[in-house]
């Protein structure tokens, strides 16, 4: 466990540090950088579809290794966010739907 | 992107000319941000939750949240989390999901452009994709506020901090996890990223191709560079099918 809320492990904030500067370049270069080069339509398409992209790369295989409970609750959860948009009440609402459908199974 | 003797659209080039940075500009950004951030926040609490059984502190989670500032990099961090810590994947997955800010940031050169070096670069911080939307959407109407950002940015900022902490506190009480379902939460928390992140149809045949490449590198590649491949075959075919 644990040794406690405040522990800051040295390599744990050296990653979190790394990645913040990497995220801070990515916010300021594309203004630093893409606005003197011009950056094509082409480019602009294939990476605006990254984000969502890996999203679903993540899933596919997560939700594979799962079984029927799961999957019938990725739809409630999928369900009530589009529905609502609201993440809380689909998070609530997937989290009961995959116990609920564990006892059934 | 143009330069200035290039302006095409005379009207539009004054009213950007007039972009001025005040801290009225910083009160309207941040009053008109508070009901998108309390958005924000609710996976700031799921960011919370899963960051904590990662093994996260809250003192570890809330630096995150408050220097990385770019919710769906942090939840595919925390997703990737191991000991050891897989430190390449995360920070090259970090840059690759975060790539969009370069475009996001440079949609906004032709009005920032009026404002100082340290005003921009200062702004570009706080930038995520909520209180962009509402940036642009703003300084379109002629505003000028180019403390917009800055403003909702701050909103922003102080929920996503806030609901964190929320998050990993109330994750370290909810203790066995897969008893009450909490393993679904990650799941959950990318499903609901999923929807929030669909643009119609335009998105079904880059997201086949991410799935179907996730899935087989996935059996039979070691580690989780599957999520790195799926992400960038599917933005190689937008590139490559952009003309058709």
């Amino acid at each position: 466990m644990r040794e406690g809320w405040l522990s800051l492990d040295p390599f744990v904030v050296a990653v979190v540090l790394a990645m913040a500067v990497l995220t801070y370049l990515t916010k300021v270069g594309g203004l630093w950088v893409l606005s003197r080069l011009e950056v094509s339509d082409r480019l602009e398409a294939g990476l605006s579809v990254l984000p969502g992209a890996i999203v679903i790369a993540i899933l596919g295989p997560e939700l594979a290794s799962g079984g029927p409970s799961e999957w019938a609750a990725g739809i409630v959860v999928l369900a009530i966010a589009w529905r609502t948009e609201n993440i809380l009440l689909a998070l609530c609402g997937g989290i009961l739907a995959v116990v609920a459908f564990r006892g059934l199974v | 992107m143009a330069p200035s003797h290039d302006h095409t659209a005379p009207a539009d080039s004054a009213s950007d000319s007039a972009v001025r940075f005040s801290l009225e500009g910083v009160r309207v950004g941040f009053l008109t941000c508070i009901p998108v951030a309390l958005g924000v926040a609710g996976y700031g609490v799921a960011f919370g939750v899963v960051a904590n059984q990662a093994g996260l502190s809250v003192a570890e989670a809330a630096l995150m949240s408050a220097t990385v500032v770019a919710g769906a990099s942090q939840l595919i961090a925390v997703e990737l989390w191991a000991d050891p810590l897989p430190v390449t994947a995360i920070l090259v997955t970090t840059v690759a999901v975060n790539l969009r800010y370069s475009l996001m940031g440079a949609a906004l050169e032709r009005w920032f452009r009026h404002l100082s070096p340290a005003q921009v670069y200062g702004s570009l911080f706080l930038m995520a994709d909520e209180n962009w939307a509402l940036t642009v959407r703003d300084l379109k109407t002629g505003s000028g506020r180019g403390a917009f950002l800055l403003g909702s940015g701050i909103a922003v900022w102080t929920f996503w901090v806030a609901s964190t902490v929320l998050g990993v506190l109330a994750g370290g009480v909810i203790g066995d996890p897969a008893r009450y379902g909490f393993d679904f939460i990650l799941a959950a928390v990318f499903l609901a990223l999923a929807a929030d992140l669909w643009e119609g149809r335009s998105t079904f045949v880059p997201w086949l191709v991410a799935l179907a490449t996730a899935l087989v590198a996935s059996s039979v590649l070691p580690g989780r560079w599957y999520i790195l491949l799926g992400g960038l075959a599917a933005a190689a075919l937008e590139v490559i099918r952009y003309d058709a």
